[in-house]
């Protein structure tokens, strides 16, 4: 085999010095597309081939499998190094894509060899979501097709400024100058509304490798760069480091109370220890404490890092906010438009609810008005009623709660969503964020019928019965407190039920027996189904030590409405801490029937939420709480796909 | 400061997110734990992932009871040191009805040892996330999956319908029973893998340096004779012999190559002038065509 060769040798005893040099090479991603059978696959087996990445046992496979699928007679099929799929294999077809590595002296490169068939068009998006670079691929015999287009505006869509036009198979058609002029011309003319900044055109035989390493000379009339010249040298950074400070938070490091640290990577800037940053979703301003890494403290971090932030102030940051530069700051808002390209195979329908998710955070949400779709050939606006498998659109979409977020075109990873579908799970569709909306631009409320659900949705939330049960002292009314202040804070409407302020009023009139325990959490449970009726989230906190009692009350409330919160502090803790002095009364025999000393407490055997409280702070259970919260919220939307179905 | 991240930097910094990704979005995340030289990158990484805090996860060592001894041992010694959470499983059935590598084939001893093993192992503790070490250079069907790698409730994997992956956006939702397979290592290549463990003098197993190992030549390949389970065949004969091994797995199955590569800077020397893939040394990656993504589809790794 003429292109198998060693790989250059180098020296042992510079090992080092080699490996610093790899270190400094940059990195190119980019992908290879077009429609079917334009050899993708067979001009990544070549780029593989030629650059010596292939080891001899695979070259021994390859020979195997060219026998016995090959399309190309009696050589290897380079396609079958990159078709890793039995399928594959069987059908000759590319179905998913498959990513590769290879490097030059001058550059590292993973390319993603995507499928050319329409029905396969998610996994197209998959491989170019994540690259700078594409080689649209044209069969010269064929010209530019619907694929040509589609994958074509899908790369645009995706942020994709560079293109390679690769006229393959010019060997076919004789090297002839004049067919690869008007397939140049043809797609140049389409491409100009793509908003690429470089298109390079080259003659190529991905098969016999003309023009793929070095010039062929079976092309003299082609003075442009050989496709590995080109992918080379081309520059490609979008400076990501140059754009505002954005800091998706991904997960709270906590190992313990005196450590509270944001990671996270850093998707745009750059951050210095003593910075000020903002967060985004509250506004709340802080600095910058530590930048904490593995290994010691950074005193700055730039775009594409994985670090930790701890903050000068305890200011309420979760996962899927956002921290920010304070002087150029992401938009904030609950309704926005974005061009949508769909995956599924049920299609998109304006009013179903999906959940979104950005890199961190997730949100259920409606696509409220889809404004058009794009016709891949013409890129006509067409009025759609749906968006159908592989379709792009642009659509108007509405959260349960506002994301923060950049437009796409000023910032690809703030700007990016995915939609999931609530019952299948599957990701049905990626967004790329446009521009946000001004609520009375945008949304028509339906009218609705005066209830519950509509006292609830006009307070943008699902009404709830957080029931919490435990021991006196076992932190029922800490917790419970800090979670509606927590709630309040973001903008929920709520109320508490307690125990010792409902029994200087509506309950004066009961005592402490069996009866009157029993009475006293029929009535609290009562006035709770009240107000969840009213659309607010209740929080009922009493020790109500009675499973039969609890069981009433979750009785009387619509099915997951009742959260059960069972506070679980031993005993023995809730009589150590004793706040009210009562533990040491009951124990001395003042006070009788009291829980845990003389009267019982059942504990909750299915409780939704179980809070074990030694070693842990309020904090924490709380935010144990608000998760549930928010579960439970977007599972609850499925049923709430008004639209179509 | 220089702002160009380094290529090792970005290897690095997907990786950790991947790994906060998975503690951030799953209740019940373990890490699969091999103990050969991606194992331990992928370690190095979860300590590095959520500093100053240990990984929020234990990690799970699916034993066949046929891995080297020295691997074993550097297990322990590294749960150690680094004081994790470390579960052994091991397939009782299979011990039970003796099945090894000698008398039923890799093929058989490979299914019920390790990928039925794993499978019970993530049945008893229910975990919802697995994380490996795979990476897409290593195999052809491997260059096919995504990061985020949707198993459904019998662990398998569909690869003619797999989830659209976007950007970094991963979408982590499962119903019950069924998990993800997350590999935080996609983008790496075995060439990154030590020069990362040399940069970041990452401990590994002594048996990827050269030394003077007893090997008995069969089928091709030098088998270290770990133990006396071992029974040498008419005409074979122990041998002392100048090896290492490039990839770790059960002793009975994985070649050993002649070396005397016996620093990881001569390893990396080693690696560029290759002529072979590390898997060549698998006896398991050849048996069929398609043999790994035939085992992955039945909940291999």
């Amino acid at each position: 085999m003429r292109h198998i060769l060693a790989k250059s040798l180098a020296p042992t005893d510079s090992i080092r010095d080699y490996m610093a040099a790899q270190e400094k090479k940059s990195l190119l991603r980019f992908l290879t597309c077009g429609s079917v059978d334009d050899g993708k696959s067979t001009l990544i087996g070549r780029l593989l081939s030629d650059t010596k990445q292939i080891f001899e046992d695979q070259l021994a496979a390859l020979e195997r499998d060219s026998r016995k699928h090959g399309t190309t007679g009696d050589d290897v099929d380079f396609a079958l190094l990159v078709d890793g799929l039995e399928a594959e294999r069987e059908q000759g077809i590319t179905i998913d894509v498959a990513y590769r590595f290879f490097a030059t002296p001058k550059r590292k490169f993973i390319v993603a060899d995507t499928p050319g068939h329409e029905q396969y068009t998610r996994n197209m998006a998959t491989g170019a979501s994540t690259a700078d670079l594409a080689i649209v691929l044209i069969d010269a015999r064929q010209g530019v097709l619907r694929q040509t287009r589609r994958h074509s505006i899908i790369a645009s869509l995706l942020g994709i400024r560079h293109i390679v036009l690769a006229v393959n198979k010019i060997d076919l058609v004789g090297f002839d100058k004049t067919v690869f002029d008007q397939i140049v011309a043809d797609y140049s003319q389409f491409a100009q509304s793509l908003g690429f900044t470089s298109v390079v055109p080259i003659p190529m035989s991905a098969r016999f490798g003309d023009n793929v390493t070095s010039r062929s000379e079976r092309s003299p009339w082609y003075s442009g760069p050989s496709l590995i010249e080109h992918l080379e040298t081309v520059s490609v950074d979008e400076a990501a480091v140059e754009l505002p400070f954005r800091f998706p938070v991904q997960y709270v490091n906590r190992p313990n109370l005196d450590f509270r640290g944001f990671a996270g990577t850093i998707a745009s800037g750059t951050v210095s220890q003593g910075d000020e940053v903002v967060v985004a979703k509250s506004g709340r301003a802080s600095r910058v404490k530590r930048i904490v890494a593995h290994g010691g403290d950074l005193e700055q971090a730039v775009a594409g890092q994985a670090v930790t932030l701890v903050l000068e102030d305890e200011v309420e940051v979760s996962r899927g906010n956002v921290l920010v530069s304070p002087a150029a700051r992401p938009q904030v808002a609950d309704q926005f438009a974005a061009n949508i390209v769909w995956f599924d195979e049920q299609a998109l329908l304006p009013g179903r609810s999906y959940i979104l998710r950005t890199e961190t955070d997730q949100v259920s949400a409606t696509v409220t008005d889809l404004k058009y779709r794009v016709n891949v050939n013409d890129f006509a606006h067409e009025a759609a009623k749906s968006l159908d498998l592989n379709e792009v659109g642009v659509c108007n979409l509405s959260t349960r709660a506002p994301i923060a977020f950049d437009p796409f075109a000023e910032n690809r990873t703030t700007g990016a969503f995915i939609l999931i579908d609530r019952i299948s799970n599957a990701t049905v569709g990626a967004g790329m964020i446009l521009h946000s909306l001004r609520r009375a631009e945008n949304i028509h409320w339906q009218s609705l019928d005066v209830g519950k659900r509509g006292r609830s949705d006009l307070k943008n939330q699902r009404s709830a019965v957080f029931w919490f049960t435990g021991l006196s002292g076992s932190g029922k009314s800490t917790i419970a407190n800090l979670f509606e202040k927590k709630l309040f804070a973001s903008g929920r409407h709520t109320y508490i039920l307690d125990g010792d302020n409902v029994r200087h009023g509506l309950n004066r009139d009961l005592g402490f027996t069996d009866a009157d325990r029993v009475e006293n959490i029929r009535r609290v449970a009562e006035v709770a189904k009240l107000m969840a009726d009213a659309g607010l989230i209740v929080i009922v906190s009493f020790i109500s030590p009675f499973s039969a009692e609890r069981r009433m009350a979750r009785e009387l409330m619509t099915d997951g409405e009742f959260v059960e919160v069972f506070v679980d502090t031993p005993f023995e803790e809730c009589a150590r801490r004793d706040p009210k002095g009562l533990y040491a009364r009951a124990l001395s025999g003042e006070i009788k029937n009291f829980t845990g000393v003389d009267s019982p407490y059942e504990a909750p055997e299915n409780p939704e939420i179980h809070l074990e409280t030694l070693g842990k702070t309020a904090e924490e259970m709380v935010e144990a709480l608000e998760h549930w919260l928010n579960e439970r919220d977007i599972a609850e939307d499925q049923y709430d796909n008004g639209g179509g179905i | 400061m220089n702002i160009a991240l380094t290529h090792l930097q970005r290897l690095e910094a997907e990786s950790i997110h991947i790994f906060r990704e998975v503690a951030a979005s799953f209740s019940k995340p373990v890490m699969l734990y091999s103990v050969g030289k991606d194992s331990s990158v992928l370690m190095h990484l979860a300590m590095k992932a959520f500093y100053p805090a240990k990984p929020p996860f234990p990690f799970l060592h699916v034993d066949t009871t046929w891995k080297f001894r020295e691997m074993i041992a550097f297990r322990d010694q590294m749960a150690q040191k680094l004081g994790f959470d470390l579960l052994v499983h091991v397939n009782e059935d299979g011990v039970r009805d003796n099945i090894n590598p000698f008398d039923h084939g890799s093929n058989t001893h490979t299914h019920v040892m390790k990928t039925v093993a794993l499978r019970q192992a993530l049945d008893k503790y229910g975990f919802d996330a697995a994380f490996g070490g795979a990476r897409r250079d290593e195999e052809k069907s491997r260059a096919k999956e995504r990061i985020f790698s949707f198993r459904n409730a019998q662990h398998a994997w569909d690869p003619k319908n797999q989830r659209p992956e976007m950007w970094k956006i991963f979408n982590t939702r499962i119903a019950p029973g069924e998990s993800i397979r997350v590999f935080p290592l996609s983008n790496w290549t075995e060439l990154d893998i030590w020069q990362y463990i040399l940069q970041e003098s990452i401990p590994i197993v002594p048996l990827y340096f050269a030394k003077e190992r007893p090997v008995v030549e069969r089928d091709g390949m030098l088998i270290l004779k770990d133990d006396d389970r071992m029974q040498l065949r008419p005409g074979e004969a122990v041998e002392n012999r100048l090896v290492r091994f490039r990839t770790l797995g059960c002793y009975p199955l994985t070649g050993a190559i002649e070396s005397d590569a016996d620093t990881l800077e001569a390893i990396v020397g080693e690696m560029l002038t290759a002529r072979t893939s590390e898997r060549q040394g698998r006896l398991i990656d050849r048996d069929e065509a398609g043999s790994m993504e035939k085992k992955k589809r039945e909940g291999y790794f």
